[in-house]
């Protein structure tokens, strides 16, 4: 209950300092929605010469993109943790962090969110309804009711993965730039994993399982039986992954010495 | 000039100074590369070519268009912004150069550096990973040089443009990523120009963002007829002059228009 009311206060400072600069959070929402929108005119014109993807119509890949961005603007809103390594360990940020009575990454999570960014699981409806409508794809209660835990599985598979990278911090003092890298390894979540061949398919679900956060479970909504296994495992792996990002960064903050200035 | 030449020099060391920050920027590249080969391998299945275009042909494009935006991306718009945000534009304007000329030759030295540093081994990297065509013919490769400079300036404008909005905007960094999003898209460098539908291609002609990527990737990709190479290359040019105009207007209103924050 305590974690709450702190989240809430959170929320209500970080909401006022966004709003001293209006024209440029309206700005900020329209390159958003642009960068949204290029992903969806990347398959718009490809299927203006083709009519299938390995066996995945135009609509049904749309449906992809538009669920994933549920679970990965939950994620970017609320673990905006590229530059925790700079910030937080070689400024000494953490130094602060630590005197306080909430769990650390609790509070670096809230200090870096981006709510601005909520917006993009709007979008990401929008996009999602229109090509279920397209499809005529009827979403029965079993479906809605597993809808959550997909979507939250997605996020914590997301969450868990660059909390582990950040942890990195704590061993090495290298500057990591192995964050971004990762980053756009995501991206390769949004299209069906069969398009790739065994090597990279394996990585998507096993090791860095960002099919999890897209394909899976988007193949779950679009009754595609093959892949039901995979995305029934959303959650595990979401948990198994949170879980472990949790350890290791428990780990990690124990040997976290400050930078001394 | 040769306190210019001196800029562009002391940019490329201190590039080389943090050269391991863009070992991983090549893998990221090559990430990235990769996700839209397999995508168009997928699209192309079984079909020889689309729009006249090969597989081959593709995955070269794809390859060159992202070693090339190494070379003529750059920061300058964000750090304009910042100069202007913490006041230092004030002193930038006192001395004895040109600001806006100062700004473009740093990019310069940026681009040098990633060009001999980045583009070069990224591309020997994606040769070997990946089934490219790399052209042997002199003359095409004197044609690509000369349009990825024009990419190089064409691009060094734009961002000039976006970088001066700080002067009437305050915060702009919603423009910049604005900015970057459009010429991502427009530009080519996730679509070839030929791909897009017919109306949207006649609209594109009107703008100066196919002289960025879709030009040179084309060229290098030997997907232009001649005429067509000519053609571009004309393009490009007229572009590079064009937009020298609004800088130079807008840039004498900014530099009335300086509203230091703090400082």
């Amino acid at each position: 209950m305590h974690s709450v009311s702190v989240m809430l206060q959170y929320m209500a400072q970080y909401i006022k300092t966004r709003l001293q600069y209006r024209a440029n959070l309206v700005i900020e929402f329209v390159s958003d929605l642009m960068f949204q929108g290029l992903n969806l005119i990347f398959i718009l014109v490809v299927f203006g010469h083709t009519s299938n993807l390995n066996g995945w119509t135009r609509d049904e890949i749309i449906f992809i993109y538009g669920y994933f961005l549920i679970p990965f603007t939950l994620f970017i809103s609320f673990f905006n943790i590229w530059d925790f390594n700079d910030r937080y360990i070689v400024n000494g940020e953490l130094d602060r962090v630590l005197t306080r009575p909430v769990h650390s990454l609790f509070q670096v999570i809230l200090e870096r969110m981006e709510l601005e960014s909520l917006l993009g699981a709007i979008t990401g409806f929008i996009v999602m309804g229109f090509a279920a409508a397209r499809l005529n794809i009827s979403l029965s209660l079993t479906d809605s009711l597993l809808f959550i835990p997909f979507v939250l599985g997605g996020t914590l598979v997301y969450a868990g993965i660059f909390v582990m990278i950040a942890s990195i911090g704590f061993w090495s003092d290298a500057r990591s730039s192995i964050m971004p890298m990762i980053y756009n390894i995501g991206n390769y979540g949004r299209y069906p994993v069969d398009i790739y061949n065994k090597a990279i398919r394996f990585v998507l679900t096993w090791v860095l399982p960002f099919a999890f956060v897209g394909m899976y479970p988007s193949a779950f909504f679009l009754h595609k039986k093959e892949w039901y296994t995979y995305a029934y495992l959303t959650p595990v792996m979401g948990i198994l992954f949170f879980g472990l990002a949790i350890l290791v960064w428990n780990t990690g903050i124990k040997r976290y010495r400050g930078s001394g200035s | 000039m040769d306190k210019y030449l001196e800029i562009i020099r002391i940019r490329f060391l201190m590039m080389l100074a943090y050269r391991t920050n863009y070992y991983t920027g090549i893998i990221i590249y090559i990430i990235n590369i990769g996700a839209y080969y397999f995508l168009w391998k997928a699209i192309y299945g079984a079909r020889g070519e689309v729009e006249g275009v090969s597989m081959v042909q593709m995955t070269t494009y794809i390859a060159i268009a992202w070693m090339a935006r190494a070379f003529y991306f750059n920061n300058i718009d964000r750090e304009i912004a910042n100069d202007v945000r913490d006041g230092k534009v004030a002193t930038e304007l006192i001395r004895p150069y040109n600001y806006l000329l100062t700004k473009l030759m740093q990019a310069l030295g940026e681009g040098l550096f990633r060009i001999f540093l980045f583009s070069l081994p990224g591309m020997i990297i994606v040769a070997l990973i990946f089934p490219v065509n790399i052209p042997v013919e002199p003359e095409l490769w004197f044609y690509f040089l000369v349009s990825i400079t024009f990419s190089f300036i064409i691009n060094t404008q734009i961002n000039i443009l976006t970088g001066l909005s700080s002067f009437f905007l305050m915060n702009n960094g919603g423009l910049i990523r604005a900015k970057r999003v459009l010429i991502d898209v427009f530009s080519g460098l996730v679509i070839p120009i030929n791909l897009y539908p017919l109306w949207a291609q006649d609209i594109f002609k009107f703008l100066p963002f196919q002289s960025i990527s879709y030009t040179p990737s084309m060229i290098f990709s030997k997907a232009f007829s001649y005429g067509e190479l000519i053609n571009a290359l004309v393009m490009q040019g007229v572009w590079s002059l064009i937009l020298i105009l609004p800088i130079q207007i807008i840039w004498v209103y900014a530099k009335r228009k300086v509203i230091v924050q703090g400082g």
